[in-house]
């Protein structure tokens, strides 16, 4: 355990070390403004001419500003402080103590990243779950007709390579065109990118079994269904898992992109708004709620996988 | 009607035919291999024209394929120029910097087991995070040029090169450790002429996600921000004006440029692996 955890800790620290250092070359300009518009004495010149000094330079020469870096009202790059105090403040104080959170109304408030974070994680569950289950059948398909494999197995490896969520903004300008809205569009988008992960990895998982185990189903005249749920499914539990873990990520990315065009809540919303407003301490906590809710999915298919893989009786 | 009854005969006619082509001994043949999924390709695209014509789809929904195709053609100069901003200036730039980077990383990590225990689980758990909402951001720090969407490229790559390329460099068994010691190899040439070709694998594996990412990491970054030229930049701007069939003609670039790029990679990889199991066939 402390063998494990103790280098993770250590890079962790290091990171967020190297990122509070980061944090003051990124801002010095603005604060070097402020502080000059404040009536103190600053080194580098007027504006025209500080322009072209370097950043370091203006830090170290500036010492008793500089670390006002870290405490911008609108910061090139908040400090991680920064970004738990504006995580807290959207998530915990908007809800518990605000005047229009969960704990006042009853109902989360828009402007808190947990209802943010909701949206998304709705549309990503129900686009993913539509997703797995249709690559899992065509899977099914293609393992048990060998027309059905030769025409869309290229195609389903092919599909890998191009960029499939650039569509994502088409598919929820039409879909609203036609009169769909809401959380619909963002799932289709994300089924869509989860479905062929998991077509490719459950055809392999499917055709995992060898020669002599299926011979040994032949022996014993199993139909083929009776061969598709006692060996072929149950060798194809571990692709299965590998590629859920894959499709969820990518998932989630096709939620956040399609949430781009449409402003009506969700994290990639709340992203693009932090863009528009400079609001980038808010661009910030909402990219680490979408880390919080991806690592969390990501870890929800690996406690699924060891919990069914145990069910299963195979060693862990 | 007429044309939907058509398409549907087509349909059942070319799933029949593929059905023949695929059913006995004729499906080892090399000409049928290709044959089939470009027949069934086709058959894909024939539908989709008919059912379009013939249930009179307006070409704001959905446009016909050979509209897409008429788009794609008619503008060629506009769409190199995309494909020059999005993927030669903003995605192969931020690739090979950002390769580059987790190679050398990886090496490192490698080389020294708290890094290795430390930097591994952090970087397969980046991986999975939605690296590309650090759009806006670069956007903001870079500007709106290529620059920006190179530096959300390097980010995206970084940890999937890194977790594939540390997880090659471990390939090696003892035994042939154990050999290169016999001849008196140090660290570097067993690194240089053991460690790093056993890898070569893993990191082709990962070079084709990355790529991928790269790709995906170029275009998105582009909706929050670019020059008026670009992949993503013609398809937010032609779907505000509900032109669909420019959305699909970039989409189309972005295709070609994705197989044609996964396709040099392949190459490249079947010259340098060529010892490995899986490319002797």
């Amino acid at each position: 355990m402390r063998r494990a955890v103790l280098p993770v800790l250590w890079v962790v620290m290091a990171l967020l070390a190297l990122w509070y250092v980061a944090a003051i070359p990124m801002n010095i300009r603005e604060v070097v403004t402020e502080a000059e518009r404040g009536g103190a004495e600053v080194w580098g010149g007027t504006a025209a001419e500080r322009q072209d000094r370097s950043a370091w330079a203006l830090a170290l020469r500036n010492p008793s500003v500089a670390l006002n870096g870290w405490a911008q009202e609108r910061p090139r790059l908040p400090a991680p402080h920064q970004v738990a105090q504006e995580l807290y403040a959207s998530t915990i104080g908007e809800e518990v103590f605000g005047r229009r959170g969960f704990f006042q109304t009853g109902e989360l408030s828009n402007r808190s990243l947990v209802y943010h974070a909701g949206v998304t994680l709705g549309a990503t569950v129900v686009g993913f779950l539509i997703g797995a289950a249709a690559g899992v059948l065509l899977a099914i398909g293609i393992v048990h007709n060998r027309a059905m494999d030769m025409s869309v197995m290229p195609w389903a490896v092919i599909s890998q390579t191009i960029p499939i969520v650039a569509l994502a903004p088409m598919i929820i300008v039409v879909m609203n065109s036609v009169g769909v809205q809401g959380l619909l569009p963002k799932a289709v988008i994300s089924a869509y990118l989860s479905f062929f992960p998991v077509v490719v990895g459950m055809v392999k998982g499917l055709r995992a079994p060898d020669r002599m185990q299926l011979d040994q189903m032949h022996t014993w005249s199993a139909t083929q269904a009776e061969t598709l749920w006692k060996l072929r499914l149950p060798a194809s539990v571990p692709y299965l898992f590998a590629s859920l873990k894959i499709a969820i990520a990518a998932a989630l990315v096709g939620t956040i992109v399609g949430e781009l065009p449409v402003q009506r809540g969700g994290l990639g919303a709340r992203m693009l708004a932090g863009s528009y407003y400079g609001q980038t301490t808010q661009i910030w906590a909402a990219l680490l709620m979408a880390a919080v809710l991806a690592a969390f999915l990501v870890w929800l298919m690996g406690w699924l996988e060891r919990r069914t893989l145990r069910a299963m009786g195979v060693p862990a | 009607m007429m044309l939907v009854i058509l398409a549907i005969l087509v349909w059942i006619g070319a799933w029949a035919l593929n059905g023949w082509l695929t059913r006995g001994g004729r499906h080892r043949s090399p000409v049928v291999r290709t044959a089939v999924p470009l027949i069934f390709g086709a058959t894909v695209l024939l539908v989709w024209e008919l059912l379009v014509r013939g249930l009179e789809v307006p070409p704001a929904i959905l446009p016909a394929p050979s509209r897409i195709g008429a788009t794609f053609a008619g503008n060629l100069p506009i769409l190199w120029g995309d494909f020059v901003q999005t993927i030669l200036k903003g995605a192969l730039s931020g690739l090979a910097i950002g390769v580059a980077a987790a190679l050398v990383v990886a090496v490192l990590v490698d080389r020294y087991d708290v890094l290795r225990r430390g930097l591994l689980p952090v970087g397969s758990f980046m991986a999975a995070l939605p690296i590309v909402g650090v759009a806006p951001i670069m956007v903001m720090w870079f500007g709106f040029g290529w620059q920006s969407k190179a530096a959300v490229v390097v980010l995206m790559v970084f940890f999937p090169m890194l977790v594939n390329t540390v997880a090659g460099l471990q390939d090696t068994t003892q035994m042939q450790r154990d050999l290169m010691r016999t001849y008196g190899a140090g660290y570097w040439p067993t690194l240089f002429k053991l460690r790093l070709p056993a890898a070569m694998p893993f990191v082709f594996n990962g070079l084709k996600v990355a790529f991928t990412l790269a790709m995906i990491g170029a275009i998105v970054a582009e909706f929050f921000g670019s020059p008026t030229q670009g992949i993503g930049f013609r398809i937010s701007t032609s779907n505000g004006a509900l032109q669909l069939d420019m959305v699909w003609a970039a989409i189309l670039v972005g295709a070609l440029a994705g197989s044609a790029v996964y396709g040099i990679i392949s190459l490249i990889e079947r010259g340098v692996t060529f010892w490995h199991p899986s490319q002797r066939t």
